[in-house]
């Protein structure tokens, strides 16, 4: 609908056809009535006097409104399906050419490898920044073949990367269940308390220890903290890629995390240095004087050794269990 | 000489988030000059002398610190054109919330942080509300989808805006603003210029130096709450 015709509806169609005008309202310190009043008329008699104790003038006030009302509505609308992300090679911090064209497809796993410092982030970055030779590496990135829409750039709504940071600390004061209710109201997703209902299921199938919806999103461990956000970003996200710095390894399945967000045909970058992460990818890039030096293809060898690996992994984790039970590990 | 003005709450990284940009900027040889508004004392301007930029400093001291702001703000940006300053950015914290540096078709920056909590955004004016580009820090510290629940409700007060995540201390993003800094309002005088937002106004018996509490130590523009 256009923003000139939802002036002229009356306030309770308007509340009822978009509940989160209350919001965008009280978020100015104003109050809408469910009235037959419409939304032009609510304006027109708003008291200058009180919008300048609230520090924002009619203009400006009918300005976010329209601006506001435009990006909820462009919530609604499907996103351009990334079916491809080709990463065009710049340069390395010595000149040198990094001679190499990468297209990636939704589902696979590409990890990224290399000391700190030697432009992991940057590579993650210019992702992000769907790179236009306009960044220091002169790296360019296409979707689904060409040239990207500037939109991606800086749109809220649709936002080409989701990222998620090995911090998972939280500051909000919310219990679990509120906290992921509070990001699905945010993006606005159909039906939300079925999904923050999947999405603590979910977290607790990842989590080495269950939590309970009304755990305080502060007193959750790290593998739990871990576990909520990897089912948060596998079900409320929208972006088609995700960047991951490095699943740690306590207190979470990081193959059923890698799994479920494979699932959700998203392209998955991921910075780590887990042998057993890098071997369920399908491709590493290798990354040294902030260039990418070589693409390591996953062998069949390694492959072969990846179930050793998850042995020796499970091995540990039993002994890990058993400490935290109190047995003690005289024999092993 | 492209001017912009930047503000922000009381550390939530405005010197963090210019100094990163600087960088970028003197990669590209441009000269820059900065003003930094503070109302007590400030160190920041020795953070800036360090990179090698044109420092101006201002301290408010017993007046308003916004009021102090406009006053002067015109003879610094000549002050940064006689320079031949690229780039001239000022620097001021917003003390009390209703008060915004920012002006007409002057490209207003807000930096504002991830830890300052889910309600700020709706508790600070003009400053955030007319900004231009909203630069959010310190998102490191949290989780994604803490960042994406506090840009929402940013976005929710400023929908116009450009929201960007800068991490001032590795300087994730810093270039990405730094392409917006580039494209910032050019010009040569702040003459004939208005303020986006009129500042709060006092001008009672307190603002003269009154210490005296009781109704009959009040005179001029007093406001009382309501019983």
């Amino acid at each position: 609908m256009h923003y000139h015709d939802l002036l002229l509806q009356p306030l309770k169609q308007l509340l009822a056809d978009y509940p989160w005008l209350e919001d965008f309202f009280s978020s100015f310190g104003l109050q809408l009535q469910v009235t037959e009043q419409t939304l032009q008329q609510y304006l027109n008699q708003l008291d200058p006097d009180q919008l300048l104790d609230l520090g924002i003038s009619q203009e400006q006030l009918q300005q976010s409104l329209h601006d506001f009302m435009a990006g909820m509505l462009a919530l609604d609308e499907a996103a351009e399906k990334v079916e491809s992300l080709t990463i065009i090679g710049g340069f390395d911090k010595t000149g040198s050419a990094e001679q190499l064209e990468l297209t990636l497809k939704p589902g696979e796993v590409i990890c990224i490898v290399g000391p700190t410092g030697s432009g992991k982030s940057r590579l993650l970055a210019d992702i992000e920044w769907v790179a236009q030779g306009d960044t220091p590496t002169k790296r360019k990135i296409l979707i689904n073949g060409g040239v990207p829409d500037n939109k991606w750039r800086f749109s809220t709504e649709h936002k080409l990367v989701a990222q998620l940071s090995q911090n998972m600390n939280f500051v909000m004061d919310l219990t679990a269940e509120e906290f992921v209710r509070m990001h699905a109201e945010s993006r606005l997703v159909p039906d939300p308390e079925e999904k923050v209902a999947r999405i603590l299921e979910q977290a607790n199938q990842l989590a080495g220890e269950q939590f309970k919806p009304d755990t305080p999103v502060t007193s959750l461990s790290g593998g739990q903290s871990r576990a909520l956000m990897i089912a948060d970003m596998a079900i409320l996200s929208k972006s088609p890629i995700v960047l991951i710095d490095e699943i740690e390894n306590a207190g979470i399945d990081r193959k059923k995390a890698l799994e479920l967000l494979v699932k959700q045909e998203k392209i998955i970058l991921m910075a780590t240095h887990d042998p057993i992460l890098a071997l369920m990818g399908d491709k590493r890039l290798v990354i040294k004087n902030g260039g990418i030096a070589k693409i390591i293809e996953s062998s069949d060898a390694e492959r072969k050794n990846l179930s050793r690996l998850e042995e020796l992994d499970n091995t540990l984790l039993a002994l890990r269990n058993r400490i935290r039970f109190g047995e003690t590990l005289e024999e092993l | 000489m492209h001017f912009l003005t930047v503000s922000g709450p009381p550390s939530s990284g405005k010197t963090s988030v210019i100094l990163r940009v600087i960088e970028a900027l003197q990669a590209k040889q441009k000269k820059i000059g900065v003003v930094k508004y503070d109302c007590l004392m400030t160190e920041d301007d020795l953070s800036y002398a360090k990179k090698g930029v044109l420092v101006k400093k201002g301290l408010s001291g017993s007046q308003c610190p916004d009021h102090y702001f406009v006053s002067n703000i015109e003879a610094c940006v000549s002050w940064g054109v006689e320079n031949n300053c690229d780039f001239l950015i000022s620097e001021s914290a917003g003390l009390c919330n209703r008060c915004s540096p920012h002006i007409k078709d002057i490209t207003a920056v807000c930096v504002i942080d991830n830890l300052s909590g889910i309600n700020t955004p709706r508790k600070i004016g003009p400053m955030l509300k007319s900004a231009d580009i909203v630069v959010i820090t310190k998102g490191d510290i949290v989780s994604q989808a803490e960042r994406e629940v506090f840009a929402s409700r940013v976005k929710q007060v400023n929908p116009g805006a450009v929201i960007m995540n800068i991490n001032g201390i590795t300087g994730q993003g810093a270039f990405e603003l730094t392409t917006l800094f580039e494209g910032a309002s050019d010009i040569e005088t702040l003459k004939g210029m208005r303020l986006r937002f009129s500042m709060p106004s006092a001008l009672c018996s307190y603002c003269l130096g009154e210490t005296r509490i009781g109704d009959e130590y009040q005179t001029g523009n007093v406001r009382k709450m309501e019983s």
